[in-house]
C-alpha cells in the first residue's frame, strides 16, 4: 500500500491519447527551441537531466522503488563514453553504444544486488553502490580522478552530423530524448508496466498472483539504469566533459529532486522538474552554498505541502493522467 | 605490527562510531519508520556544537559532552514536532527525502559559513598524551573515546531492552495504537527518541572533533558508509548494530593495514556479499 499516486487510473485508450496529445505539443515546442533564440545549451542540458529523471521515474514511481544512486549510471556511461571518444577515437554513434551499453551492464549487476532487499533498504543499498563506484572511479587511472575527462572531441555523428555545430547538437539530443521518452512511456503503458504497478501497489499480491516479481524489479531496474546511462552518453557531448561531480551522491540526489518536484509517477513530471532545477540552477549559479540550501529547502517543502508535484497537480486538477 | 595495531585502533575509533550512528538509526526507524539521512549532519552539529562552546563561550569539553548532545537532540525535538510528525501513515520513502532536504539544509548553510575546510578542537588537557603498552603506543585520547562509546551504547541497549522505559518503547514499535490506549503519551515517545537518536549521533560528533577535524561535510561521506553497515547488521536488533559497527570498523582498520587502496570501499564490498548470501543482513528480521 504506497499512498505514492492516490489517483491511479488504469491507462485507458483516454489517458493515452491525452498523453500522445501533450508528448505531440512538447516535441513541437523542444523542435521549435533553436528559432526562438532561446540559449541551446541550457535547453540540451536540461533535456538530458529530464531523460535521466524519466528513467529514474521508471523506477519510482511504477515499480515504487526508489534509487537513490542513479547517479552511477549516468557517470559511468559518461566516463565509458568520454574514454571511446577521446582514448579510443571512435565515432559518436560507437561512443554513445558503448556508454550505454556499459551503464546496461553495469544495471544488472548492481540489479542483482539491489532488489533483493524492497523498501527503504532498496534505496540505502543503492546509494552504497554508486558511493562504491565513485570511490573506484576515484582512484582508476582512466577516469583521470579530480580532474576528469576534459576536451573530449565532438565528431559526425553516422559521418554526417556535425556535432559541433551547436544547432545541428541541439536537434540529435531532442531526437535522443524524444526517443528515450518514448521507450517509457512504451514500457509504462505495456502489460510489464501494468505488472510493475501491480508490485507497486502490494508486492505480496502480485506474487501470488503468479508474477515473479523479481525478474520485473531487476528488468524495470536494468532498463532505467540503460536509459540514465544514454542520457550520460548524450551529456558527454554538451558538457564535452566527464567528471566525479556526476558520480556524487549529490546528483543523485538531484535527480530525486527533478522528479519530486515534476511529480513522482507522472509522464511529464521529470521533463518539467528538469527544466524548473536546472533553470534554478543557472540563476542562482552565482550565490554558492545556497544553491544547496534552496534545493534541500524545496525537499522540504515539497514532501510536506506538495507530493504530486507540478504536473501531478495539474493532472489531479484536470482529472487526467499526464 | 605497530602499524597494524595502530591501524587496528582506527578501526575501532571508525567502529565506535559507526556503532553510535547506526544504533540511533535502529531507534529511530523502530519508532518513527523513518530512515534518518540528516543523521550525517547532526553528528556535524555536535561537533560544530562542541566547537562554539570552546571558542566562544570558553566552555570546555567535559561539558561540551553533556551539552552539545542535549541541544542537538533537543533541536532534532523540533525537526520531529514541527515536520517529521507529519509524515506518519505516508510511504517510508518520504521521510527519507524530507531527511535529505533537511541534511541539505544544514550542511549548505554551515558550508556557507565555514567552507570546507577543517577547524581544529584540542584534545582535552586531561586526555593528551599517551602510554606505552609494550606492543604499541596508545594515544590516550583514542583508547578513551573506545571505551566511553561502547560504555554509551551498552547503556543505551540496556536502557532499551531492560528498563521499564524501554519496555514501552519496543511495546510502542509494536502497536501504537494499543500502548495509547493504556494511557503512554505515545507521541511525546517519539519525540524523545528522535531526539535520543540525534543526541547519540551528536555525541559522536563531540568524540570526533579532536580526532577528524570539524569540517561542515565531515558527516555527509559518513553517513553513506553507516548506511551500508545498517543494511549488513539489519536494525532489528540493537546489540547486532552494536557489534555490527564494531566489527566493521576493525574490518576497516584492517584492510588499511594489508590493502591500503580498497580502505575506502571495504565495507560496501561487504554489503553486496552480505546482499549475495544472507539478504536480510547479518541480524536482521525481513522487514521491509
Amino acid at each position: 500500500m504506497t499512498v505514492m499516486t492516490d489517483d491511479t487510473l488504469p491507462a485507458t485508450r483516454r489517458s493515452i491519447r491525452d498523453e500522445m496529445i501533450v508528448f505531440v505539443v512538447m516535441a513541437a515546442l523542444l523542435a521549435s527551441v533553436p528559432l526562438t533564440g532561446i540559449y541551446p545549451f541550457f535547453v540540451m542540458q536540461a533535456l538530458c537531466f529530464a531523460l535521466l529523471a524519466c528513467a529514474f521515474n521508471l523506477l519510482i514511481g511504477y515499480g515504487g522503488l526508489l534509487s537513490f544512486g542513479h547517479a552511477m549510471f549516468l557517470g559511468s556511461a559518461g566516463y565509458f563514453t568520454a574514454h571511446a571518444l577521446k582514448e579510443w577515437g571512435l565515432t559518436p554513434e560507437l561512443g554513445i553504444l558503448i556508454g550505454t551499453a556499459g551503464a546496461a551492464g553495469l544495471g544488472v549487476i548492481t540489479g542483482v544486488v539491489a532488489i533483493r532487499r524492497q523498501g527503504i533498504y532498496f534505496s540505502m543499498i543503492t546509494l552504497a553502490l554508486s558511493q562504491l563506484l565513485y570511490f573506484i572511479y576515484l582512484q582508476a587511472p582512466f577516469t583521470h580522478g579530480e580532474d576528469g575527462i576534459q576536451g573530449i572531441p565532438q565528431g559526425y555523428l553516422f559521418g554526417i552530423f556535425n556535432l559541433a555545430q551547436p544547432t545541428v547538437l541541439y536537434y540529435v539530443i531532442l531526437a535522443g530524448f524524444l526517443g528515450g521518452f518514448l521507450v517509457v512511456f512504451r514500457a509504462v503503458n505495456s502489460p510489464f508496466g501494468e505488472v510493475l504497478k501491480a508490485i507497486r501497489e502490494n508486492e505480496q499480491r502480485a506474487i501470488s498472483l503468479g508474477y515473479k516479481t523479481d525478474h520485473y524489479k531487476l528488468l524495470a531496474f536494468i532498463l532505467s539504469g540503460t536509459l540514465a546511462g544514454f542520457a550520460g552518453s548524450l551529456k558527454v557531448f554538451v558538457a564535452q566533459n566527464a567528471s566525479l561531480t556526476d558520480v556524487h551522491w549529490t546528483m543523485s540526489g538531484e535527480i530525486v529532486l527533478i522528479t519530486l518536484v515534476g511529480g513522482l509517477g507522472t509522464m511529464f513530471g521529470p521533463v518539467v522538474g528538469a527544466f524548473v532545477i536546472i533553470a534554478m540552477q543557472q540563476y542562482l549559479a552565482g550565490f554558492g552554498q545556497w544553491v544547496t540550501v534552496i534545493q534541500g529547502v524545496i525537499f522540504v517543502v515539497c514532501v510536506l505541502t506538495f507530493r504530486r508535484g507540478i504536473v501531478g497537480e495539474i493532472a489531479h486538477y484536470l482529472r487526467r493522467s499526464l | 605490527m605497530q602499524a597494524l595495531y595502530a591501524q587496528l585502533l582506527v578501526g575501532l575509533i571508525n567502529g565506535s562510531f559507526y556503532a553510535l550512528l547506526s544504533l540511533g538509526l535502529a531507534v529511530i526507524f523502530g519508532m518513527l519508520n523513518i530512515i534518518n539521512f540528516a543523521h550525517g549532519a547532526v553528528y556535524m552539529m555536535g561537533a560544530f556544537c562542541a566547537y562554539f562552546l570552546l571558542n566562544v563561550m570558553g566552555i570546555g569539553y567535559w561539558p561540551a559532552l553533556i551539552i552539545a548532545p542535549i541541544a542537538v537532540g533537543i533541536f532534532g525535538m523540533i525537526l520531529e514536532r514541527t515536520m517529521l510528525q507529519w509524515l506518519s501513515g505516508l510511504d517510508h520513502l518520504y521521510g527519507l527525502l524530507l531527511t535529505f532536504g533537511i541534511a541539505l539544509i544544514i550542511q549548505g548553510v554551515f558550508q556557507n559559513y565555514f567552507g570546507s575546510s577543517g577547524l581544529p578542537y584540542a584534545i582535552p588537557d586531561e586526555l593528551k598524551g599517551g602510554i606505552n603498552l609494550g606492543f604499541m603506543f596508545l594515544p590516550i585520547y583514542r583508547g578513551w573515546v573506545v571505551v566511553f562509546s561502547l560504555v554509551v551504547c551498552l547503556a543505551t541497549w540496556y536502557l532499551i531492552e531492560k528498563t521499564r522505559l524501554g519496555a514501552n518503547l519496543r511495546a510502542a514499535t509494536e502497536n501504537p495504537t494499543l500502548v495509547r490506549a493504556f494511557g503512554i503519551n505515545v507521541p511525546r515517545m517519539i519525540t524523545l527518541t528522535y531526539g535520543l537518536g540525534v543526541g547519540l549521533a551528536a555525541l559522536a560528533g563531540v568524540l570526533s572533533a579532536p580526532i577528524n577535524q570539524v569540517r561542515p561535510l565531515m558527516g555527509a561521506d559518513l553517513i553513506i558508509v553507516v548506511f551500508a553497515v545498517v543494511v549488513i547488521g539489519g536494525m532489528g536488533s540493537i546489540m547486532g548494530s552494536i557489534i555490527t559497527g564494531f566489527a566493521l570498523g576493525v574490518i576497516e582498520g584492517l584492510t588499511k593495514y594489508f590493502y591500503p587502496e580498497a580502505s575506502n570501499t571495504v565495507v560496501f564490498v561487504l554489503m553486496v556479499l552480505v546482499l549475495l548470501v544472507k539478504p536480510t543482513g547479518l541480524t536482521g528480521r525481513a522487514t521491509t
